[in-house]
């Protein structure tokens, strides 16, 4: 195989391993004010991804860094396409990184209120912004023969790519919802639990949306397989979290994500950005990969690295696996 | 202004910001990592008293790094894609690996520091803060392989009007990066240096000062930390000049506002009225005789050459003119300048070593004053000890400022013995996006990095003054706090 391929192929599992991780971390800031009713069972739900979410978080850095490697061209037009959604990721992942560092640094009801605020907003904004970042991708933009957008900052939205940053935004809120379910107890893990349920059916139906329309425009019958899988694993990660059985439902949830990052990718091939203006405009994996040269350094990079970062990140998740209550939270002594 | 200057301003600003942090995280780092260390090798709670203060101290600080960096990682597509184009064969490589190789590391041992005191065995618990600490070092090492690139292009060919990498090894060890890392690592010290030395003042000249054995050993070691890294900057910073005047002969010649060449050529301490062109024959200023042409070429009588004749070289070399091309906006068909903006570099040089001596002046005295257990009374110790923080953070803006800005017209700086054609100007590296986009991100980004600062601030200042009762509950004797440890849950 040659390498452009394995890079393509490695660039979408970055951004996999980026919405799985990322999209539980998003779903609970999303759902902090809904699921936390008090102060103690915020900190819980804050303290379920307090150790993880910034090595979750670099997943999206080395997605973006190993396309600028590997793909300079997709990293350079992407990128300057979508200048002002990706500001408004920018911004929402500044503040929300802030927020978790430095919500429970002061003891002061209105301190910690107005970081929850920004931990809010920070977690829909960047989740809304990478849903139409990715979607806009798949989908194309409006980019002339040399890679530059053609039209204004706003040309190429569409209601697909809206849909696009709602399949994000659901995502993660069911995954989150299942995510707190798995790692807190009492009476925060029940209610997550009936949260995810109830809006699940709903919430997924974007991404089911988004799957659907890539699949009509260049889908194939192998990814309608992809599809069908999805249906199912989001159907039984609901069957098993009511049944109790959160593991399981969250297992599955990542076949839900999984599969969909394979519909998505696997409808940009050979492409890494389709152009809206002329098809001949699109920019293909051949075109836009480095040198072989810098593909095979890259490659001994990531073999030698990705494992190892699965290695030692799985060991922080294996270190902190003990489910947190209201119990284990200790009284606010601060400055 | 035009999309280009909107860009530059906005590089500018998000990476000194980012470099405001860097240091602090870097140099803290290390040492809380070395403090942890003495702590879990004698048992004394002095040094485990000194971890989590200080180390309270960098997590504050540690967060902004953090965001402030992915802006950084995100700019040179979003603002530079023309530039990232053309370099991303060669110049996406380290940024890639600083992600695969220490981001990672970073975060998720960061993690396993804060939330596993209680949960790790000792020596693993240690083994995270080194694993984080030494991860900062080697983002440090990537991300200046890729600038060093920028300054001195190595280890490549051209193929279809683009560099190509063609040894990772020579981008890797590129002459440049080896003298940058040093230097840029040593005033990572310099700025946790003066921040031990600061913080711990303040607290030993309080009337009621506690814990005065936790300060004196922070004192001494901020102090020495200060003084040491100062000698390295120097050292390092002569190798950097050196290597300058053969790769960036106009940067030197900028940094010294040397009009003429010189032979031998006297190095300026000071300059009194305006550096700037073309007033450049008013200056009149305070020189030492031949000693630019040591700094050049340890040779005190060596030819050093100025401005005018590099200018006539450059030209030569790479053109009189900017294309005509619409993209380059105003500029296009215009002369190429090719000074950069001398104020800047002239008084940013001496600015970085004038700000750094002071750093490590104060270091000294600050040792020197309380030395057997004395400590002066006087109120202006205590304030010189605080201003003394901004020292080092002012010096390594400036040395950042200076090389930036020095490299100017060009984003890649030709390598006069390197591989043809491998340049590039800053105005052809730009994105083309409209006005009013760049101008959008550059306002939000300025606001929300000044609210951050005013947070950060406001944090650090706290914590820094609660002293260790604000970071260890003070009843139980800390060897035998457990579940509910302070670092642990963190949030
Ligand atoms: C000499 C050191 C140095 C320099 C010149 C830079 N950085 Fe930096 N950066 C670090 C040293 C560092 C660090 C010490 O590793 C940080 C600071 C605090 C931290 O969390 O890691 C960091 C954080 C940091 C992060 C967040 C990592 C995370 O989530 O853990 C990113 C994405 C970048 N940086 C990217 C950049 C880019 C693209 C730069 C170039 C313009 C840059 N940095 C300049
Ligand atoms: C953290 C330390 C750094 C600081 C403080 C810094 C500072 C600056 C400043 C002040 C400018 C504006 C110069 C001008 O427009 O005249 C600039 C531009 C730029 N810098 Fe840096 N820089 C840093 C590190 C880096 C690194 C590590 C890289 C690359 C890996 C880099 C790449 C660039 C680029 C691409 C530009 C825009 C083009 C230009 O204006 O020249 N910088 N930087
Ligand atoms: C005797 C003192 C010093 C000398 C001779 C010196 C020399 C230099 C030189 C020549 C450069 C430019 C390298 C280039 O553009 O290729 C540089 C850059 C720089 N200096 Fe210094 N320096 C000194 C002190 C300091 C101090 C005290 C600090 C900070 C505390 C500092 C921080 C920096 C930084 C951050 C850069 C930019 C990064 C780099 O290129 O390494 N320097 N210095």
């Amino acid at each position: 195989m040659d390498l452009a391929l394995v890079w393509f192929l490695i660039i979408a599992f970055f951004w996999l391993g980026y919405l799985f991780l990322e999209g539980f971390d998003f779903g609970v800031g999303m759902l902090l004010p809904v699921l936390g009713r008090d102060e103690k069972e915020r900190r819980v739900m804050v303290n379920t991804i307090g150790p993880v979410w910034d090595g979750n978080e670099v997943w999206l850095i080395v997605a973006v860094g190993a396309t600028f490697a590997a793909f300079p061209g997709w990293y350079a037009t992407l990128l300057s396409s979508a200048y002002l959604p990706l500001l408004a990721v920018l911004v929402g992942l500044i503040g929300r990184g802030v927020a978790f560092e430095y919500r429970g640094k002061v003891d002061s009801v209105r301190w910690r209120r107005n970081w929850d605020r920004v931990i809010v907003v920070g977690s829909w904004l960047p989740a809304l912004g990478v849903g139409l970042l990715l979607s806009w991708n798949v989908l194309g933009l409006p980019i002339d023969a040399a890679g530059n957008r053609v039209g204004s900052a706003f040309a190429s939205i569409q209601w697909e790519t809206l849909l696009g940053a709602l399949a994000i935004v659901g995502f993660s809120l069911v995954h989150g919802a299942v995510f707190v379910a798995l790692k807190t107890e009492g009476d925060i893990r029940s209610r997550a639990r009936r949260l995810a349920l109830r809006i699940g059916p709903v919430a997924l139906l974007p991404l089911l949306g988004l799957l659907l329309v890539v699949q009509m425009r260049t889908g194939s019958s192998w990814t309608w397989l992809v599809v069908g899988l999805v249906v199912i694993a989001a159907i039984l990660a609901l069957v098993f979290l009511s049944a109790g059985r959160e593991g399981r439902a969250f297992a599955l949830m990542a076949m839900v994500i999984v599969g969909s990052v394979v519909a998505l990718f696997g409808a940009l091939y050979p492409n890494v950005i389709p152009s809206t203006v002329d098809p001949a405009f699109s920019l293909t994996i051949e075109a836009t990969a480095s040198s072989p040269y810098t593909l095979k350094v890259m490659t001994w990079i990531a073999g030698f690295g990705a494992p190892a970062v699965l290695v030692y990140q799985g060991w922080t998740y294996w270190v902190f696996r003990k489910r947190i209550g209201t119990a284990h939270i200790p009284p606010v002594r601060v400055p | 202004m035009d999309v280009l200057d909107l860009a530059r301003w906005q590089f500018g600003i998000t990476t000194v910001y980012h470099f405001l942090m860097v240091p602090l995280t870097i140099g803290l780092a290390i040492l809380v990592a070395g403090m942890q260390t003495a702590w879990v090798r004698t048992g004394d709670v002095k040094y485990l008293k000194m971890t989590k203060f200080w180390g309270k101290l960098m997590l504050v600080n540690f967060a902004m790094g953090v965001v402030t960096g992915i802006v950084q990682e995100f700019q040179f597509g979003m603002s530079w894609s023309a530039y990232s184009r053309f370099v991303g064969d060669a110049f996406g490589a380290p940024l890639a690996m600083e992600g695969l190789l220490a981001f990672f590391v970073e975060s998720t041992f960061l993690g396993l520091w804060i939330f596993g005191w209680d949960k790790l065995p000792k020596k693993v618990h240690l083994a995270c803060a080194w694993a984080f600490s030494l991860a900062t070092v080697a983002s440090a090492y990537f991300i200046l392989a890729a600038n060093s690139w920028m300054q001195h292009p190595v280890g490549v060919e051209m193929v279809d009007g683009r560099p190509r990498l063609t040894s990772i090894w020579a981008l890797l060890t590129n002459n440049t990066a080896l003298a940058a890392i040093p230097h840029t690592i040593a005033g990572c010290f310099a700025v946790a240096g003066a921040f031990l030395v600061g913080v711990a003042v303040w607290h030993l000249t309080r009337r009621r000062s506690e814990e005065t054995a936790v300060w004196r050993s922070s004192l001494k070691l901020g102090g020495v930390v200060g003084m040491v890294s100062f000698a390295l900057l120097a050292v390092t910073g002569d190798i950097q000049g050196k290597l300058m005047f053969e790769q960036q002969p106009m940067k030197m010649a900028a940094a010294e506002a040397l009009c003429h060449t010189e032979q031998p050529a006297s190095f300026s301490i000071f300059a009194i009225g305006d550096v700037t062109r073309p007033d450049c024959e008013n200056v009149k200023s305070i020189t030492v005789p031949a000693l630019l042409s040591f700094l050049a070429h340890n040779d005190f009588t060596s030819e050093v050459k100025g401005i005018e004749d590099l200018t006539k070289e450059y030209k030569a070399k790479y053109g009189e003119f900017y294309p005509v091309d619409p993209r380059l906006g105003e500029l296009s068909g215009q002369p190429i300048d090719y000074v950069p903006n001398l104020p800047v570099t002239y008084w940013g040089f001496r600015f970085m070593i004038g700000f750094g001596a002071l750093a490590a002046l104060a270091a000294a005295a600050a040792l020197w004053l309380t030395r057997k257990g004395r400590m002066p009374a006087s109120p202006w110790f205590r304030r010189a000890a605080l201003a003394g923080i901004a020292t080092p953070f002012l010096a390594n803006s400036f040395g950042w400022i200076f090389t930036e800005m020095g490299r100017q017209p060009f984003v890649v700086v030709p390598n006069p013995t390197g591989v043809d054609g491998v340049w590039m100007f800053t105005a052809r590296g730009v994105s083309g996006l409209t006005v009013g986009e760049v101008l959008t991100s550059l306002i939000v980004l300025t606001l929300v990095y000044a609210a951050l600062a005013v947070m950060e601030v406001f944090l650090l200042r706290r914590y820094a003054r609660a002293g260790i009762a604000g970071v260890m509950p003070p009843d139980k004797p800390a060897a035998e706090k457990k579940s509910d440890d302070e670092l642990a849950f963190a949030y």
